[in-house]
């Protein structure tokens, strides 16, 4: 990192800055219009494409992601990182199939993942706060240990028969005329609303943010620092447990190469959706709107047909490319 | 009281954990496998247990060597797994719809543009790092995403299989007795080592990664400085990824790479070089490096799934890591401190004090 704060000055110079709106909710706006934006292109390119299903096909088939997102949010927002959720997420739906495996009742399985989760998340925590290391390099050890895990649990794929799980994976509750929705959509959507109010409402929400804008001042003004700090990364790991039962959900099995890279696609999701990365900054409605962004994304690729999926990569890390830079304008700006 | 004072240059060196691990790791081997150091010599080549170690390791070497110099400046390359991916599908893409894939010329072309290539990525990075003052970890994040992608754009998706006697020298070929990869490594470790430490170039890295602010103040042009270090990297990983396309022969855009910047970053924190930059070692990487690749073939050796190798590495990040972290460092030297020993150059005066701790530390 060097401090040569050039970059925002040339930003300013060629006028970049002009053209966006200056208010705390600039970039969820930017990303707002981007969703809309696409969702018109897709509309006037595709036929079927405005249709209420599909929208609500980014739900369905985003739902563990929705979550990740929420949990990964409140870590960004102090500042901090965790790169262990998408290993948490396969470990989730390892421990949960091969439990159904066994023949475990359903509701115990589903909370000895939420535990498993949880934990993983309050040791990274615990290392973090109180050894001092760089959230980047503990997590990072977290992903390889969960990772591992999964290989310790199978080095195979193992499928789930159990009927609670199969009914879950295919109840479509109905909204309207051949529209639906499944129970995942709304654990996320709960999810979503529950970090909301966390955030938005409770002291440790506040605190959060404090964290964010400066651990130091934070701590002098005698808020629960330490506390807060572990409590994000626990709440991380809980919102990967819940993306991973979600994710057996969906897919109805247990693979220890689930997920590789999606805590590049959470982070992707949060970083669009107008969170800062250094942290004090950002909204949990700001990475929903990034991840329908990334699922909106995925949809026209497939509805292209003739565009092959790799684009959706190279796509999304110009998205990354544009928000981040338009970040450094804003808080270019700001100080 | 002179074994004392060895003892105490000893473990004060940098190196000293990180090469009492991998001598561990090697006696646990040879408990497990006699034969571990055995060299023995076939058709004019070397064989044996280290030399495999050295030649899979090569990879793992060339990108940690570049991580640790990104990771000097106070940076970060996660970038370097797309790049490995991207060149090794570039080669294979090109000596693939060659004519003549056994043609020497036709292999040094595909070497030439992956590298030239690379430059390209690694300049990309260092302008988002050094012109536009991006957080290292977020710029190349951006080429982590979108770099495996474009490797997949090359590779149209397929896995491209090469059949090129003279590409598949670079990762599987032998010069002199020894592996190509490993005399590659050698070389590219030999150059980064006399540029950075027969000239000024390391001193300015160092400081660079020690006080950006304070070095530009000082008139070091810290943007060049970092803009190199990340091209460097870039280089490395292209030079990796043209060593493990070419020992498969193929060039897999999804999996070829994968976590070997986790590796890497892994090799540099084993080796001694603090994660805030600033000081670095490039032999400690280079035994950071070793320590990683005797650790999986260890895995392999005592008959455990090669996947599980992960928990092993995640442990050893781990241990690592708490034993460099502030808190635990303080507390070590706070009990160093203990015995009243001013701050003297060890050697030039003598106390009584040491000598009765030195005869109960013989």
């Amino acid at each position: 990192m060097t401090a040569t704060p050039v970059a925002p000055a040339f930003l300013e110079r060629i006028g970049v800055s002009r053209f966006i709106p200056s208010s705390k909710f600039s970039s969820v706006i930017v990303t707002l219009v981007l969703l809309l934006v696409m969702f018109g292109v897709g509309a006037s390119r595709y036929r079927n494409f405005a249709s209420g299903q599909v929208i609500l096909n980014l739900f369905v088939d985003n739902s563990f992601l929705i979550v990740l997102a929420v949990g990964m949010t409140f870590v960004i927002l102090t500042g901090g990182i965790d790169l262990s959720v998408g290993s948490v997420v396969a470990l989730s739906t390892m421990i949960a199939a091969s439990l159904a495996r066994d023949g475990w009742p359903p509701l115990v399985i589903i909370a000895i993942v939420l535990v498993a989760g949880s934990t993983i998340g309050l040791l990274s925590g615990l290392v973090i706060h109180y050894f001092q290391i760089q959230p980047f390099i503990v997590t990072l050890a977290a992903m390889f240990l969960a990772r591992g895990l999964c290989y310790v649990i199978s080095l195979t794929s193992i499928s789930i028969t159990d009927p609670f799980f199969t009914t879950m994976a295919n109840t479509r509750i109905p909204i309207a005329d051949r529209m639906s929705i499944t129970p995942s959509v709304i654990i996320a959507l709960v999810v979503v609303v529950i970090g909301f109010i966390v955030l938005h409402h409770t002291r440790t929400g506040r605190t959060v943010y404090a964290i964010g804008g400066g651990e130091h001042s934070a701590m002098l003004m005698g808020l629960p620092v330490p506390r807060t700090k572990v409590l994000v990364y626990v709440i991380s790991g809980f919102c990967s447990a819940v993306a991973g039962v979600l994710f057996t959900f969906y897919t109805l099995s247990g693979y220890s190469l689930t997920a590789v890279g999606m805590e590049l696609d959470a982070i992707a999701a949060v970083v669009i959706g107008g969170t800062l990365l250094t942290g004090g900054y950002g909204f949990v409605l700001g990475s929903l709107l990034g991840v329908l962004l990334l699922g909106i994304i995925q949809t026209i690729i497939s509805f292209e047909g003739t565009l092959s999926s790799w684009w959706t990569k190279i796509v999304i890390g110009g998205l990354l490319l544009v928000f981040i830079v338009l970040q450094r304008v804003l808080t270019a700006r700001r100080t | 009281m002179k074994t004392l004072d060895i003892w105490r240059t000893l473990t004060r060196s940098r190196l000293f954990w990180p090469i009492v691990t991998l001598i561990a790791l090697a006696i646990l081997n040879v408990a497990v496998a006699p034969n571990f150091f055995s060299i023995q010599v076939k058709d004019g080549h070397l064989f044996g247990s280290i030399i495999d170690i050295l030649r899979n390791g090569a990879p793992t070497i060339l990108v940690a060597l570049g991580m640790t110099l990104v990771i000097a400046t106070r940076g970060i390359d996660l970038s370097v797994g797309a790049v490995v991916a991207i060149s090794g599908a570039l080669a294979c893409t090109i000596i693939a719809d060659a004519p003549d894939g056994n043609n020497p010329a036709t292999v040094l072309f595909a070497v030439a543009v992956s590298i030239l290539f690379s430059l390209v990525l690694g300049s990309w990075n260092g302008l988002l790092v050094s012109v536009f003052g991006i957080q290292p970890i977020i710029a190349t994040l951006i080429l982590m995403t979108a770099g495996r992608g474009i490797a997949m754009l090359i590779t149209e998706g397929q896995i491209i299989t090469v059949s090129s006697a003279p590409y598949k020298v670079i990762g599987a070929g032998y010069w002199f007795g020894l592996p190509a990869s490993i005399v590659i490594a050698a070389a590219m470790f030999v150059i980064a080592a006399l540029l950075t430490r027969r000239t000024a170039l390391g001193l300015l890295i160092e400081s660079v990664g020690i006080n950006p602010e304070a070095s530009r103040l000082a008139g070091i042009r810290s943007r060049g400085i970092v803009w190199t270090v990340y091209i460097f990297s870039a280089v490395c990983a292209a030079i990796a990824g043209l060593m493990i396309s070419s020992n498969v022969t193929a060039a897999d855009a999804n999996s070829a790479g994968l976590y070997i910047e986790m590796d890497a970053i892994l090799a540099v924190v084993i080796g001694g070089t603090s994660l805030a930059g600033g000081r670095y070692s490039l032999t400690g990487s280079l035994i950071g490096a070793f320590v990683i690749q005797t650790l999986t073939t260890t895995v392999y050796t005592i008959g455990i799934a090669a996947e599980i190798t992960l928990v092993f590495k995640a442990l050893v990040v781990i241990a690592v890591c708490l034993l460099q972290s502030p808190v635990v460092q303080a507390r070590m030297h706070r009990r160093k401190a203990a015995p009243p020993l001013p701050p003297v150059p060890s050697g030039t005066i003598s106390t009584p004090v040491p000598a009765t701790t030195a005869g109960a530390a013989s």
